[in-house]
């Protein structure tokens, strides 16, 4: 299981839930397991081309996903998953 | 009327009301607010501006606040120096440095920004404000937030420059110095904004702050005689300083406050933290995140939120970007506090040092009206130059030893 954190946007589509569970290898197929029990879900996170949309992200144990392997970094049991719309900026 | 209409998303088009929010829902594209030109258009003038305060508040009009303005008064307004001794050094006939060393009350353009998001979250009914920053930005919502009687709780990485964090305890927030980057730090309030009802102004209050930094663009085109530049550099951390700038620059035009706009919007990062202007040279549209290593703090944001527009900005303008090495970040805050008197921050530094490289490089012409915006204070950041600067004379208290010192005659030399 990969604990999940879900951002307010979603929660809509998980019930209200801040953090929820799924299976997967990878981030790609953690995301498809949510779609299955969160229906919408996958739609928001990826543009037409099923490519994750510019403004999110995602965090696999705390590390941006961007310094891994995109959405195809891969996952074991225990790790921690978070979904992060855009970060704002500042100094 | 209302000024305000409604926000919109930048990527979708989806309207929301000018609530405190920053996401839009469906796609996650960051929210703007869109304004009621034509409502606008009917009342402002450059009379109506020049008869306005000494601040950044006598551009209200184009500003995101539905009342008067209640916290930063004084912001804003802050010196365009002509700077001769530089633009002869580089080799510019005119130069001008638009010096937010001095902005009131924290020395930094923070001022602005922070002044527009205090003055609106009070608005929205807040009574608590917080903000992520790498300092500046804490220094001026910690102070703000101190004379307008709010809240506030700041959020720093672990390993600022002692006079920023000096700077946010002198006013009694609760500073919370958070184990790792600005990054991490961004990414926990984004995650603490979403469950406490407080006003992050670089998060959820974010599409309103941000439009404080227009005020820069507007004081340009003002402060120069009611013309826009031909060149301006600016530095980017997260890309939304230098896109507001253009966004500015634009609505003045569009408002017929300035004939015509022509300038090309010039980005500066430094070598270690330099994901937009990285993007940019390799002709990309959208950048790589990266892990800062840089002595330019200010600047380190590794994953910058606006990124992807500063690039759209630079490109509709046909403006440049480049970054420099932490060497010619030190050689640029001298150069600058040699030549004109103006001791900047580190960004200061980066400013400079692209200023100077794009000259080289012909990019900026000799005749070109240029100005380079110097954003923050060097006071804050003594760190990077102290090892830099040589160290003072040493002598006995006597005249003796002042003439063998420096090597005076007893006569010759003017007497006082």
């Amino acid at each position: 299981m990969i604990k999940v954190r879900i951002p307010t946007p979603l929660r809509p589509l998980t019930r209200g839930q801040g953090e929820v569970e799924a299976n997967g290898a990878s981030v790609a197929e953690v995301i498809a397991d949510l779609d299955s029990m969160h229906p919408g879900l996958k739609q928001r996170l990826y543009d037409e081309r099923g490519e994750l949309r510019r403004f999110v992200n995602i965090y696999v144990n705390e590390e941006d996903i961007r310094f891994l392997k995109g959405k195809e970094t891969a996952l074991k049991e225990g790790d921690e998953m978070s979904i992060v719309p855009a970060i704002a900026g500042g100094r | 009327m209302a000024k305000m209409k409604a926000l919109v998303c930048r990527e979708c088009g989806k309207e929301y009301p000018t609530k405190a929010i920053h996401v839009c829902d469906m796609c996650f594209g960051p929210l703007e607010v869109k304004y009621n030109y034509d409502e606008i258009k009917k009342t402002i003038s450059r009379r109506k501006i020049e008869d306005g305060p000494l601040s950044m508040w006598r551009y209200i009009d184009l500003l995101p606040v539905e009342g008067a303005a209640t916290v930063g008064l004084h912001a804003g307004f802050t010196p365009m120096v002509r700077a001769r001794n530089l633009a002869a050094y580089l080799g510019l006939d005119e130069l001008y440095l638009k010096n937010d060393t001095v902005n009131h009350p924290t020395l930094s353009f923070k001022d602005r920004v922070v002044a527009v998001a205090l003055t609106r979250a009070r608005e929205l009914g807040f009574e608590t404000v917080a903000c992520a920053s790498t300092g500046n930005l804490a220094n001026s919502v910690a102070a703000h937030a101190a004379a307008a009687g709010m809240q506030c709780y700041v959020f720093i990485p672990g390993d600022l420059e002692a006079a920023k964090v000096l700077g946010n305890l002198i006013y009694r927030p609760n500073v919370v110095e958070v184990e790792g980057n600005y990054d991490d730090v961004n990414r926990l309030c984004s995650e603490i904004a979403a469950e406490h009802r407080w006003a992050f102004v670089n998060i959820n209050i974010r599409p309103y702050y941000a439009e404080g930094s227009k005020t820069l663009a507007f004081e340009t085109v003002e402060q120069l005689g009611w013309r826009a530049p031909d060149q301006v550099v600016v530095p980017m951390a997260s890309g939304s300083l230098l896109t507001k700038i253009w966004k500015g620059l634009n609505e003045l035009r569009a408002l017929g406050l300035v004939s015509e706009v022509r300038t090309r919007v010039n980005g500066a990062q430094a070598d270690g933290c330099s994901p937009i202007a990285t993007a940019y040279k390799e002709g990309l549209d959208f950048f790589k995140p990266v892990k800062p290593k840089t002595i330019a703090k200010s600047l380190a944001i590794g994953n910058p939120a606006d990124g992807y527009y500063a690039l759209k900005a630079a490109a509709e303008s046909r403006g440049a970007m480049d970054m420099v090495s932490d060497d010619e970040v030190v050689e640029g805050i001298k150069l600058l506090a040699q030549t004109e008197g103006i001791f900047a921050e580190t960004a200061g530094g980066v400013t400079i040092g692209v200023l100077r490289k794009l000259v080289k490089q012909g990019t900026i012409k000799k005749s070109d009206v240029t100005v380079a915006y110097i954003t923050g204070n060097g006071l804050k950041t003594q760190e990077a130059v102290i090892d830099a600067v040589g160290r003072p004379v040493r002598i006995q208290p006597s005249l003796v030893s002042f003439e063998r010192t420096f090597k005076m005659g007893k006569n010759g030399e003017a007497g006082t």
